[in-house]
């Protein structure tokens, strides 16, 4: 097990750039690593300190930034939870790199996030919705989109609003 | 006279792509398989989901803490008692809540009844997969399920969508003809565990399915997340419990069981393990359980909770492995954002590899011994 401070020196000396921030007065232990540094972070996490389960992967719309979570813990090393955040200031095309080839779990939950949040995951070998389906618009958990009521006919144009009999 | 073919020119066969499901009795929901076949082997396999997705993250930041409660029962409705307490250990946990002595033991009996319940019925289920036309298992499985199911009927006042965990304790104490029934009916499930390891394990049609099927090794399985019976049936003893000793797991007594084949059968096995050491822990904390509140929070104020702004990542181990839940709170009576970590999805994610050169009846088998709820898989 390492303490907080080993893992923030470790990884400041490894990658001088990529820390950006620690928050202050979380629940959790957090670290905020910049976008385009964090394939080379996973894998370092993943390798040399030996965060090898990646539990969850998750994002959240803030009104000036997206914010890609990931919870990561170490399953043969022990380690308990690690926070990563990775903040996207660009709210109209965000991306961040994709993690599948260092854990396989961000497969689904990737996907997941394209298709609810709209965050692109550069390196997605298979990244389209896995909820909504083909040819839907918009991505449902942003916070500006539309909550509204369907009709039957928007959802399905074949039914008919009076049944034959 | 006889014709000689050369050696060279094999016979030519060309794949097929079927789908199974979305409506098939073996996919236990709406869930579809795209195969691709040569003959009868798979060559490959893509899950397709979102047949049951009812958009529960979204609604769910629209309503209050404590109306988001009955959405976790109908995640995986197999459990509801587990999703409930893995959102109140969440909510706990980010608003720094805390648990009267008394609730953290109902918490652990009904939630090990849970786990007794599920594991039996994915065995169940499992045999029903392999065919077992006369349902025998499953049949015998519902039975049990339904004993259990009485109980939490008792204290919850409904069988399958319980929403009687909540954030600081429970919603009310057991009643006095709890404990009574609880005690019959430990040994009765003890017995009933011992049958069917007695029916089932050493049937040798059972081993021929089950053995060496759906291999899944432990450096892959954790590298996938994959939790639950399923990590722990290819060798890595790997149980939330244990390792975060969450609620009061840390005062009991047990055993962690491990099989190192990672196939259908050691999941099988698993799952019965499994299962005999819920019912110690259950011996344990009837024993235990002390007198005294059960709830540090009444209705009127859980209603109107504000927790802090900030965020928190909660899980446990749920019968089927990992849930967990990431809120996030701006401070108002409502989630700023709810996420659920959901145990089945994770799960999945091997599938295709795990079914790759099997037959498509495998495939059957090895989707029934990683036991999944689509309303955990969707959400």
């Amino acid at each position: 097990m390492l303490t907080h401070e080993e893992i923030l020196s470790r990884l400041r000396e490894r990658f001088p750039e990529a820390v950006l921030d620690v928050p202050e007065g979380m629940i959790d232990f957090t670290i905020v690593i910049a976008p385009q540094a964090w394939h080379d972070v996973a894998l370092f996490l993943r390798d040399e300190l030996g965060y090898d389960f990646l539990t969850n992967v998750t994002a959240v719309d803030w009104p000036d930034r997206f914010e890609v979570v990931y919870h990561l813990y170490g399953v043969q090393a022990g380690h308990p939870l690690l926070t990563i955040k990775l903040p996207v200031t660009d709210k109209e095309n965000p991306v961040v790199p994709s993690v599948v080839d260092v854990w396989r779990s961000a497969d689904f939950q990737e996907r997941e996030e394209y298709d609810l949040m709209g965050i692109r995951f550069e390196g997605h070998p298979n990244l389209k919705r896995i909820m909504m389906w083909e040819g839907y618009e918009g991505h449902p958990l942003r916070k500006d989109f539309q909550n509204r009521t369907y009709s039957y006919a928007e959802l399905e144009p074949t039914r008919k609003a009076t049944p034959d009999w | 006279m006889s014709v000689q073919i050369p050696p060279t020119e094999r016979l030519r066969t060309d794949t097929i792509q079927i789908n199974m499901g979305p409506h098939h009795p073996s996919t236990h929901g709406v869930f579809r398989m795209v195969l691709t076949l040569d003959g009868e082997t798979v060559v490959d396999l893509e899950p397709r989901f979102g047949y049951l997705h009812r958009g529960i993250e979204k609604t769910a930041e629209e309503r209050t803490y404590v109306q988001n409660v009955p959405f976790t029962d109908r995640l995986d409705y197999i459990c509801g008692i587990t999703n409930n307490w893995a959102y109140a250990l969440a909510l706990e946990k980010l608003a720094g809540i805390e648990v009267p002595e008394r609730a953290e033991y109902i918490r652990v009996i009904l939630g090990e009844l849970t786990r007794v319940m599920n594991h039996m019925l994915a065995i169940g289920f499992l045999w029903n997969d392999l065919g077992a036309t006369t349902f025998t298992p499953v049949v015998y499985a519902f039975r049990e399920r339904e004993r259990i199911l009485d109980l939490i009927e008792m204290a919850a006042g409904s069988r399958m969508m319980p929403s009687y965990i909540r954030a600081g304790g429970v919603v009310a104490d057991l009643p006095e003809e709890f404990m009574p029934r609880l005690q019959k009916l430990v040994p009765h499930l003890k017995r009933f565990i011992d049958e069917m390891d007695t029916m089932l394990t050493k049937n040798e049609i059972f081993r021929a399915r089950a053995v060496g099927v759906g291999v899944l090794k432990a450096k892959d399985a954790i590298n996938a997340g994959v939790s639950g019976p399923v990590l722990r049936a290819s060798g890595v003893p790997y149980d939330i419990r244990k390792v975060d000793s969450y609620s009061i797991y840390d005062r009991f007594d047990f055993e962690v069981p491990v099989h190192t084949a990672g196939d259908v059968y050691a999941r099988y096995l698993q799952r019965l393990a499994e299962a005999r050491q819920s019912l110690r822990i259950i011996e344990q904390a009837m024993r235990d359980i002390p007198e005294g509140p059960v709830t540090s929070l009444p209705y009127k104020q859980l209603s109107r909770l504000k927790p802090p702004k900030g965020e928190a990542y909660g899980r446990i181990e749920s019968p089927k492995g990992e849930l967990g839940f990431y809120l996030v709170s701006d401070g108002s009576n409502k989630p700023y954002r709810f996420r659920i970590r959901s145990t089945s999805l994770l799960n999945l994610t091997l599938l295709r590899e795990m079914c790759i050169g099997h037959k498509v009846a495998d495939v059957v088998t090895i989707l029934g011994s990683i036991d999944i709820t689509l309303g955990d898989v969707d959400r």
